[in-house]
């Protein structure tokens, strides 16, 4: 099958600043039929046309899925970042064609789960804002935990704390206020399903103790924002293709493989869904492995790689592609 | 101009036929003259017209039939369409997508109107008109699957996604090849697959489910697969076994054309919606020699695939004990002389 999904033709519809950090976007239909339906915690690529390069940023749907007139998403400003999410700040304005990809949903509710208990860190939030609007609609039981920095960067909160009143429970760093995560997963009901989304330390420190208390990894599921890091640069040659190209410092190894006119598959750009899994011919360096897909044997054999996340630094390296 | 619906039966006098078009159309699943097993997958996208693939849910002429038939079958054993509690959602989702492609193909017989949550439905061939809110159970007669599944043809099994497998967790199989959605009910892909011969050594169920699980929104899959059966029996169930099974000992040289029937089922694969289930819906299409052997390329190659099966795959698709007859009943039909490439009649 080709690459990557099915794609939209859309309108920015509206532009809204939510804090210092935080900008709302929303997209419709060019042709304004509906949007597709989507589940909670699904994702969209949004394609950026910045200059010479396409940016493909992945972003979680915020918006009702039981509301397809538009798709939501919010943006976290990155400043040290590679850019894509400047690009949203400064260059996307209402009116404005754009294309983005069908939703896929990588991070999907256990509907088997007497109860949902979900913890966000920081914009880790957007893709519980879905998930909570689709169960509320379903009489589901759910249970919110969310950290953020300060009030005045606790995105949506307000919203949150006003639609489901109790059911929300929020953190804040500047208060000194931490989630008793011990408590919390020890008095959960049987059938109950953990969810969390936010900085890789968190997920790592929720997965870790629930671990710890015996909670089935089954019951356990969480979703990396990984966004690509930048670094050296790099030269790779692609035997496959016959192509050698160099990675930019600001650019991940699968958009420079893109910009070389090849096209491998890919779903979520963070290092998850295992659609890029690359093999390694040969390589004379070391490789800086980012990703959640490949398991630690693998990272240690040299033999695959992720190039949406991972990168490389060395002499050489020579890729099946 | 609508489809002539025909009135026949797959039971007792077995009164199946195909019109000399549906002939035509039929999914010959051969493209050589031989078979193994492959990850023949590919995009379920529309096809030529006139074909099986004219659209992506296809009804044709034995629609009224079969559906008679399935709730025959539903009457007599009501497990043949079952639904865990957490795989409704996923029901509604297929409500959707079958009303939706119904209409969309079929403007004569079905129309689907929508306004907000209000639905309503027509289906002329069954003689229905309801009107209900989506979402709400109470306001259809039957579960959401259950509802749309007594008005679609083929088996249609759900897939709930979780833990990177796939998981039986909902279906209606009334016209199933010897497998039985009570038995498989809440299993996941390697547990309801494990009876398949050869195809576990070659990885294929690994390769198939990593396929499977990234299967996107808007972009459905289809694979042909394929058996034989004796009379034009689309329940051949393990329940019903003792009902089908002692057909097989009854072909004869003189009824071959008659009795036996190649069995093809195009399935499909679609990522569900609001669920991020899989519906797999698997479409069984009848054609019984005298029929088949209308196209002469089919005659010639149908003779050369059955006559060089593998004895393990002749044995798990039930064909042992009348292969021979068959086989010798083929070669009449079979020259020597070359098949053209591709699926298609001459």
């Amino acid at each position: 099958m080709s690459t990557g999904t099915t794609k939209l033709d859309v309108v920015v519809s509206d532009v809204v600043p939510i804090n210092d950090l935080v900008t709302r976007f929303h997209f419709r239909r060019r042709d304004g039929a509906l949007l597709p339906t989507f589940s909670g915690g699904a994702h969209v690529v949004v394609e950026m046309r910045d200059g010479q390069r396409t940016r493909l940023n992945p972003y979680s749907l915020m918006g009702s899925p039981l509301d397809t007139r538009e798709y939501t998403i919010s943006v976290r400003r990155d400043d040290a970042g590679r850019g894509g999410s400047l690009f949203m700040h400064r260059n996307v304005r209402p009116g404005m064609e754009m294309v983005i990809s069908y939703p896929v949903n990588l991070f999907s509710l256990d509907l088997r789960a007497r109860k949902h208990l979900m913890l966000a860190g920081g914009i880790g939030i957007t893709p519980f804002m879905a998930q909570t609007a689709q169960l509320a609609a379903g009489g589901g039981n759910f249970e919110l935990h969310y950290t953020c920095r300060t009030a005045s960067l606790g995105t949506y909160a307000d919203v949150l704390r006003e639609r489901y009143d109790r059911r929300v429970r929020l953190y804040h760093d500047d208060r000194d206020e931490r989630i008793e995560l011990d408590r919390l997963l020890s008095s959960q009901p049987l059938g109950t399903h953990l969810y969390v989304c936010g900085p890789s330390g968190m997920i790592g420190w929720v997965c870790d103790r629930a671990a710890a208390l015996g909670w089935p990894a089954e019951t356990v599921h969480f979703e990396h924002f990984a966004a690509p890091q930048p670094g050296a640069p790099f030269d790779v040659m692609l035997v496959v293709s016959g192509k050698t190209i160099r990675v930019d410092e600001q650019q991940s190894l699968l958009e420079a493989i893109e910009a070389a006119g090849v096209d491998p598959p890919y779903l979520c750009r963070g290092g998850v869904c295992g659609q890029c899994e690359t093999n390694v011919i040969s390589h004379d360096g070391k490789f800086i492995h980012n990703d959640h897909w490949l398991s630690e044997e693998e990272h240690r054999s040299c033999r695959k790689i992720m190039p949406c996340v991972s990168r490389f630094e060395g002499r050489s390296l020579v890729l099946e592609r | 101009m609508g489809i002539t619906f025909r009135k026949e039966t797959f039971r007792d006098d077995f009164t199946f036929r195909n019109s000399p078009e549906h002939i035509r159309r039929f999914p010959f699943p051969f493209h050589e003259d031989s078979y193994m097993y492959a990850v023949n997958i590919e995009p379920h996208v529309v096809g030529p017209k006139g074909s099986v693939l004219e659209n992506l849910i296809d009804v044709d002429e034995h629609y009224v039939a079969e559906m008679q038939d399935r709730a025959l079958v539903l009457a007599e054993d009501p497990l043949r369409c079952q639904s865990l509690p957490h795989m409704t959602l996923a029901g509604w989702d297929l409500l959707e997508l079958l009303m939706e492609q119904q209409a969309l193909g079929y403007p004569e017989h079905f129309t689907l109107t929508r306004d907000g949550d209000r639905w309503r439905w027509i289906n002329r061939p069954l003689g229905i008109d309801d009107s209900f809110t989506f979402g709400d159970v109470s306001t259809l007669p039957y579960g959401p699957m259950e509802y749309i599944t007594r008005q679609s043809q083929g088996d249609f099994c759900i897939l709930d996604q979780r833990d990177g497998n796939l998981w039986m967790d909902a279906g209606m199989v009334t016209t199933q090849a010897d497998w039985s959605l009570d038995f498989d009910i809440g299993m996941n892909f390697f547990e309801w697959h494990a009876p398949v011969p050869l195809a576990h050594e070659k990885g294929i169920f690994t390769r198939a489910l990593k396929f499977l699980t990234n299967i996107q929104q808007g972009k459905p899959a289809r694979r042909l697969n394929w058996t034989m059966t004796v009379n034009p029996r689309l329940d051949t169930s393990p329940e019903n076994y003792h009902k089908w099974g002692p057909d097989r000992a009854t072909v004869t040289p003189e009824n071959v054309g008659e009795k036996v029937h190649l069995r093809v089922e195009l399935q499909s694969f679609w990522r569900l919606p609001r669920s991020n289930g899989i519906v797999f819906p698997i479409r069984c299409y009848l054609i019984k020699m005298d029929e088949l052997v209308t196209q002469p390329k089919w005659a010639r190659r149908l003779h050369r695939v059955i006559r060089d099966l593998p004895d393990e795959l002749a044995n798990y698709k039930g064909l042992t004990r009348y292969r021979p007859t068959l086989v010798e009943w083929l070669s009449k039909l079979d020259d020597g002389s070359p098949t053209s490439p591709g699926f298609g009649p001459d």
